[in-house]
């Protein structure tokens, strides 16, 4: 017990102590302009051999060729770490009502011990084994993969923490592993390591997390060294996701953020049009009002006191 | 019991010569025991009434709409046959399917508490009814138990054939016929107030051979059979015969006394039920009341109409969209698995797939139906009724009666009226004559205060001296000018305490009261506690003058079979003499005779004829000599006629034994007679006798207005209304009260249709029809624009009036009049006038009544009101709201019809714009999702949006909104007109409303859609997914629905507060619990709001962005409007919210003025009327 009061005696004292000598830890707040800087490179087309160009769907689905394909983006503006990955689709409906059914949310928790996964249709067994993690959702997996190179030493992408915590610690099982994943005789995308639990699966994590328009990024991982004007990235890719059936666009971008998030030009147009035209409506009825002044409780308005109401 | 006994010795019978004149059998008796006449009632022997087919229905009633065992189906069917309920129930049901967007239970849920709550409101109200009626079965009444003996029973058990006992100032149980009376002659009187309105007591007879069974004990043994026609509405026939000691006597309606009327002046009778419950007359006359709906509902009904169509039209593009993208891009969609695809997803069969996403479309957009407006609006209503009900200012403190509403289903339908009909007894009038006035030998008599006239004097003052004195003139024919004496309201010490014996004619003054004292066919009764007499007349005027009579000292105290004795209290020598007067005949009084003649002896052996009658009747029959007085009695008559008193001349003759005896030989004649001429006969011998008469003076007598009849008629003219009075009473009784209403007015012209006597149709039509094309010409061609007309129109008149043919004109002509009073009017005409007004003019019509007679109006009107705290129910049970005063007709209408108008309206515009705001929203992502019926939102949100997340703001709105207070509502009558007007919900302001909402959803989504779509928006990087978005979203529509209703608002309490910023609040408490439960439970919401959301500085910005953009448009118009084009209630608001009111307050007097409608009828403008008159004439003099 004396121990324990002594001790708080003393750091009451410490903090005495700072107090009298102004040395308090403080924070303090520079106002720096943030911007956020964005690199966007479609590679779609540019990543099919031109011999393939003409049919593409039998590009991607042909697993002799090699997917491989090199991109070279250039940083026009230094860009603060952390930089974030991020893969764009267009024109995928992830947000389709057939697609966004088919997963069974208590199967990613629970694997195998869940057993009715009808929601799951058509992706729910093969062979009459249970598919975990079931679904069109799971199955349709984004898998191109991405380095990126700068003055030939590989920059560090940190692929951690891409997905929420809570579902990494609620919504996808620690204990569950991927079992009887794309056996199928139809391939949807991305395969998964049976050895690594669900929870872990972060790319796997985002992806499920579906998207709410046809058009949409998402997070790939972070570079988190920063990168300087004129810098030239080297992105090798690995070109394996087939968009080209439906004509989707696939597109890599590197971007900062703020506070407020990302580039989001739009949000602040949006808030100094209506910021303004709130104010021009201000100033127009001021204007009116002293023109056309009418003393409130003014009885002329009166229905009765108007000669052409009272007719 | 005992003075029943006394006045038995009396033959009541004596009395009367024209009536109750038994006949020989009258015709239809052959047709007994026929087709429609085969009722068997064995009296005194209900036990044989138990087997078929002598087993006839139970007397007691029901009232109620629904059984134990119906409840269940037919309110069912109720809800559902609306289209709404309907369509949500397809859609329920079609949400077990896997076509459902949503899970089942989203759409169960809200539809089964929406149905529940409403049936339960409707098993509530039919709770209620079923009381009324236990109250009406359980009520006792004596009936012969065997051997003699009578015991209480329930109205219920009552049997057809029981012999009952009915005593004085009950109400018949059932059809009763009549056996005996306490009267030897086996008289008595009924007053069927309740069933035709008339206040005249009706005299019933009856049978002779029936006469002797007066005591409990005669009926031990007593059998017969009764046989008649089945039942039937028709109050005034009966047709039947009685088999009494093998003998057949005829029955007619003389002998019928009707369930619901009441027994008078009669001690007790006996009688043997006839027609029992639902077979009395009286109940087959009632109509099942018509489940009425407001203007705004039944409008309301073309709003989901409208949506209805709205929806039909997205979900086809929906369903042609989805259709396509199934056929042209799905099969490209490899993620899809396309080639696995059932049919809901079948690129081989893009028109099934199509057809079968219509289904899950109107299901998905069936957020623009309001689910929950039916019942939302129930649940205002049922809270407005309450406000109703509780008003403190509209609870009668004498009855202790609170205002009623008996269906909420009316409240803003209050809001609206155009016109008011209105009864005259016992709504308008309290159906008690007080003896106010009197001239006698051309001198008036009694305070002649002329409200009036003091009134517009006053008036004219104050204009004099610059100053508006309104409450002053209002009030003052408010006067309290309560009498301790019923009956007696006069103020004249000149007659009082016996001064009389000092006038100059003396004389004169005697004669006249004695002709009060004598003139009259009631009976006095000793009341033992005060010890002074009281007398049940037969008609309330009666009763007042032998009141007044008393009062001066004239005291009525005895009659015998053939005297009248009167107390003299002032005499020469101080004394208080007895006088005998002996009756040699009584010519009673008949409304078609208009006058009353008796003739007695007095005790000097002098024959008097003394004579009281209509003033032109009386003046017609007077002598030469007898003329004396009558042009200072005809200008007090007038004077007393546009004070709305009721007048009767009085005038006498003396006779010559020789010359009586020679007329009456005649008389006997005549009466003795038997055949169809007989009445001829006597009236031609009375009207020998009736003449050469000496006029000696009148009497006004006051129809006793209700409280606050008057000032409530001024304001409700004030508001704009019109007001038909429509009663069964006389034409002279009803101007009268035309008068002291204000209704009529002196120099008001009065376009008079009485009954016109011809026996060929063609020609009365014809005839009728010119009078209304000439009073319509007249109006035409009237340029002064303070003239005002009114109709008065006879009920004969009015049944060919009411004819396909004319009625056009009539309606045209009564709309023209400042104020219409239809005299004698039967129930049928009531409710037929009342359709005419209803139909032809296609505005909201109100009828108000007290009685039976006025059932018909009450349910045939958009609004029944029916007066309570009155005897009978009848009205009350009918009405869809009860008052029990007419005064507090002012304040239902002009504050709570007000509010609860503007409330409606305003909630129902906002409920199609939250909804359309919501709904929208859906169909617009769909068109991002392939029209794959995704929708962006959980279903909890969806579900809870309606029932609990916007619902309480709009109830409050509902329920506690006030554009201005009730004094002002009540200052400013003209307010009122805003809703006759409907200038808060027509199609314009609808229309505006659901553009608000069009513009809303598009600000919502699309800010959203391009605020979120691609970019990162919390700190780790991550971009937005749809739950995100989806919830995002959500938040946007809670503030801007909020927001909005909040600006709508004017009247703001705590609760208005609590609800709408608690409304805020509980969506974020709501994500908040929601995204705390597992996963498996909240699925994507799972703590969206505590680890994405909220920390998130883009979606709070993004909320507060939406939600003001959102409500920039409504907000820029009621700046414009309330800038530029204010309402009358923006204005008196600020004068309210600036205090100008208390500062200025002759610019509020002022104001309030103005304020009024132009009206013709009332007393502020009796008032003003009377002021031009005066100006007009002092300027004729200068």
């Amino acid at each position: 017990m004396a121990d324990m009061n002594r001790e708080r005696h003393r750091t009451r004292e410490t903090a005495f102590y700072l107090f009298t000598q102004q040395s308090l830890p403080a924070c303090k707040p520079v106002l720096t302009p943030g911007w956020v800087v964005e690199i966007v490179d479609r590679y779609d087309t540019e990543c099919v051999p031109e011999a393939f160009r003409i049919d593409k769907i039998s590009y991607i689905q042909d697993d002799s060729i090699p997917k491989n394909c090199s991109r070279f983006m250039k940083v026009h503006k230094y860009m603060k770490a952390p930089i974030y990955i991020y893969y764009q689709l267009d024109n995928y409906y992830q947000n389709h009502r057939r697609y966004v059914k088919s997963r069974s949310d208590k199967q990613l928790l629970h694997g195998q011990k869940y057993h009715d996964t009808s929601s799951c249709q058509p992706v729910e067994l093969n062979s009459g084994q249970p598919i975990v993690p079931c679904g069109l959702i799971a199955w349709s997996l984004f898998n191109d993969s991405f380095t990126f190179i700068r003055e030939r030493a590989e920059l560090k992408v940190n692929r951690k923490n891409i997905a929420w915590k809570s579902d990494r610690d609620h919504k996808f099982g620690k204990n569950v592993h991927p079992f009887n994943f794309q056996n199928g005789t139809l391939i949807g995308g991305g395969k998964l390591n049976p050895k690594i639990p669900l929870s872990d699966q972060e790319d796997l994590i985002v992806w499920m997390r579906t998207s709410a328009l046809p058009s949409f990024r998402k997070l790939y991982g972070r570079i988190e060294e920063d990168l300087d004007a004129d810098d030239v990235i080297v992105v090798n890719l690995m070109n394996n996701y087939n968009t080209y059936s439906f004509g989707g666009k696939k597109k890599l971008v590197l971007s900062t953020s703020s506070w407020l998030g990302g580039k989001n030009d739009f949000l602040g147009h949006a808030c100094v049009i209506i910021g303004s035209s709130s104010l021009i409506l201000a100033i127009v009825f001021t204007l009116l009002h002293l023109k056309y002044r009418r003393p409130h409780g003014d009885t002329s308005y009166l229905p009765w006191n108007r000669k052409s109401l009272s007719g | 019991m005992a003075k029943g006994r006394i006045r038995a010795k009396l033959r009541k019978s004596h009395l009367y010569t024209f009536c109750l004149y038994q006949g020989p059998n009258g015709k239809g008796q052959q047709t007994v025991g026929g087709p429609g006449f085969s009722r068997i009632v064995h009296c005194n022997g209900p036990q044989l009434q138990s087997e078929r087919p002598f087993k006839y229905r139970s007397n007691d009633i029901s009232t109620t709409k629904y059984s134990f065992i119906t409840f269940l189906p037919k309110a069912l069917y109720e809800q559902f046959n609306r289209v709404a309920n309907l369509y949500f129930l397809g859609c329920a049901i079609a949400s077990v399917t896997p076509l459902s967007p949503f899970s089942a239970l989203s759409m169960i849920a809200p539809l089964a508490f929406v149905v529940g709550l409403s049936m339960a409101k409707e098993a509530l109200e039919d709770w209620k009814r079923f009381m009324q009626d236990m109250e009406v079965n359980s009520r006792k009444v004596k009936v012969h138990t065997g051997e003699g003996a009578f015991g209480k029973k329930a109205w219920e058990k009552v049997q057809v054939g029981d012999v009952v006992r009915v005593e004085k100032d009950q109400f018949f149980p059932a059809d009763l016929l009549l056996l005996s009376s306490n009267y030897e002659d086996g008289i008595c009187y009924v007053e069927t107030m309740n069933l035709d309105g008339e206040t005249n007591l009706k005299a019933k007879r009856a049978l002779e051979v029936t006469l002797d069974l007066d005591e409990d004990e005669d009926f031990k043994n007593f059998k017969g059979i009764i046989k008649c026609e089945d039942p039937n509405p028709s109050l005034y026939t009966f047709v039947g015969n009685l088999e009494y000691n093998d003998q057949v006597y005829a029955l007619d309606p003389s002998q019928i006394l009707l369930r619901d009327s009441k027994l008078r002046n009669t001690a007790y009778i006996y009688g043997v039920a006839i027609f029992t419950g639902p077979d009395s007359k009286v109940m087959m006359n009632s109509t099942n009341s018509p489940s009425k709906r407001s203007r705004i509902e039944k409008k309301m009904d073309y709003i989901i109409y409208v949506l209805f169509s709205v929806l039909l039209v997205i979900s086809l593009i929906s369903s042609f969209g989805f259709a396509v993208e199934i056929k042209y891009s799905m099969p490209e969609w490899w993620f899809l698995q396309p080639q696995e695809a059932d049919d809901f997803y079948n690129p081989e069969e893009p028109v099934t797939s199509g057809i079968s996403h219509m289904v899950t479309a109107l299901m998905l957009y069936g957020y623009l139906l309001p689910i929950s407006l039916y019942v939302s609006i129930e649940v205002v209503k049922v809270l407005q009724a309450t406000f109703i009900n509780q008003d403190i200012h509209m609870y009668d403190e004498e009855t202790g009666i609170p205002a009623q509403a008996r269906t909420s289903n009316l409240n803003e339908e209050l809001g609206q009226v155009d016109t008011i009909l209105s009864d005259k007894t016992g709504t308008l009038t309290c159906n008690q004559m007080d003896f106010l006035k009197c001239s006698i030998a051309g001198t008036a008599y009694g305070s002649s205060t002329n409200a009036v006239e003091l009134a517009a004097a006053k008036q004219m003052a104050n204009d004099l001296e610059g100053k508006v004195e309104l409450d002053a003139v209002v009030s003052y024919s408010e006067k309290d000018r309560q009498s301790p004496i019923k009956g007696f309201n006069f103020e004249d010490s000149r007659l009082m305490n016996g001064n009389w014996l000092k006038e100059a004619k003396v004389e004169d003054i005697i004669l006249f009261f004695r002709i009060l004292a004598v003139c009259h066919t009631a009976i006095p009764e000793l009341n033992e506690d005060t010890g002074s007499y009281t007398y049940e007349a037969e008609s309330p005027d009666e009763g007042a003058f032998l009141v007044a009579a008393r009062e001066f000292g004239f005291e009525f105290f005895q009659r015998t079979q053939s005297s009248v004795f009167v107390r003299e209290k002032y005499t020469a020598s101080g004394k208080p003499i007895d006088r005998e007067y002996k009756i040699l005949n009584v010519l009673e009084f008949t409304s078609k005779r208009k006058r009353m003649t008796v003739i007695i002896k007095d005790e000097d052996g002098q024959i008097l004829l003394m004579c009281k009658g209509a003033d032109s009747i009386i003046f017609d029959r007077l002598s030469k000599d007898g003329r004396f007085y009558q042009p200072d009695t005809t200008k007090h008559l007038n004077e007393y006629g546009e004070a709305g008193l009721r007048t009767l001349a009085l005038a006498y003759k003396k006779l010559e034994e020789s010359e009586y005896s020679a007329w009456n030989t005649e008389f006997q004649k005549a009466k003795t007679s038997i055949g169809a001429d007989r009445d001829i006969m006597l009236e031609n011998a009375a009207e020998m006798m009736e003449k050469d008469l000496i006029l000696i003076g009148a009497t006004a007598v006051e129809d006793k207005l209700q409280k606050g009849v008057p000032k409530c008629i001024d304001k409700l003219a004030q508001a704009g209304l019109k007001l038909w009075v429509l009663t069964g009473d006389k034409m002279e009784t009803a101007i009268n009260i035309g008068f002291s209403c204000s209704l009529l007015r002196q120099g008001m012209k009065q376009i008079c249709i009485p009954a016109i006597d011809s026996d060929v149709k063609e020609e009365v039509k014809g005839a009728i029809l010119k009078q209304i094309n000439n009073g319509s010409e007249m109006i035409k061609a009237e340029k002064d624009p303070h003239a005002a007309f009114a109709l008065i129109i006879d009920g004969k008149t009015l049944s060919y009036a009411l004819e396909d043919d004319i009625k056009q004109h009539f309606l045209d002509l009564g709309v023209r009049c400042a104020s219409v009073i239809c005299c004698r009017v039967s129930p049928k005409q009531k409710a037929l006038v009342t359709r005419l007004v209803k139909l032809g003019t296609g505005k909201t019509t109100l009828a108000i009544g007290d009685g039976a007679n006025d059932v018909g109006m009450i349910q045939e009107a958009d609004i029944g009101v029916g007066i309570s705290g009155v005897e009978g129910m009848q009205a009350v049970m009918a009405s869809d709201f009860s008052v029990a005063q007419f005064r507090f007709l002012e304040r239902l209408l002009v504050v709570h019809g007000h509010w609860c108008y503007k409330r409606i309206a305003q909630m129902i515009c906002y409920f199609f714009y939250k909804n359309i705001a919501f709904g929208l929203t859906l169909f617009y992502f769909e068109a991002f999702t392939g029209f794959s019926g995704q929708s962006i939102y959980n279903d909890w949100y969806m579900l809870l949006f309606n029932v609990v997340l916007t619902a309480l703001p709009v109830i409050s709105l509902g329920v506690l909104e006030q554009d201005v207070s009730s004094e002002v509502c009540l200052e400013f009558p003209a307010i009122y007109q805003q809703g006759p007007r409907n200038l808060f919900f027509d199609w314009y302001r609808i229309l505006g409303w659901m553009a608000n909402g069009l513009l809303a959803s598009l600000i919502i989504f699309i800010l959203n859609i391009v605020i979120f779509y691609n970019q990162a928006f919390r700190a780790g990087g991550q971009t937005a997914d749809m739950a995100a978005l989806g919830a995002t979203m959500f938040t946007c529509i809670i503030w801007s629905v909020n927001i909005q209703i909040a600006l709508t608002m004017s009247h703001f309490t705590w609760i208005q507060h609590t609800t709408i910023w608690g409304s805020i609040a509980a969506w974020y408490l709501f994500l908040f619990v929601y995204g705390a439960l597992p996963p498996s439970i909240s699925a994507d919401a799972y703590k969206l709001l505590v680890e994405a959301l909220a920390p998130a500085p883009m979606y709070w910005t993004a909320t507060l962005l939406v939600a003001i953009t959102c409500n920039l448009p409504y907000m820029t118009h009621i700046a414009y409007q309330r800038c530029f084009e204010p309402m009358d209630h923006h204005i008196i608001q600020e004068i309210k919210y600036y205090r100008k009111d208390v500062e200025d307050q002759h610019m509020w007097t002022k104001e309030r003025s103005k304020a009024r409608q132009k009206t013709k009828i009332g007393f502020t403008a009796r008032v003003e009327a009377k002021i031009r008159q005066i100006r007009a004439m002092m300027n004729k003099k200068h």
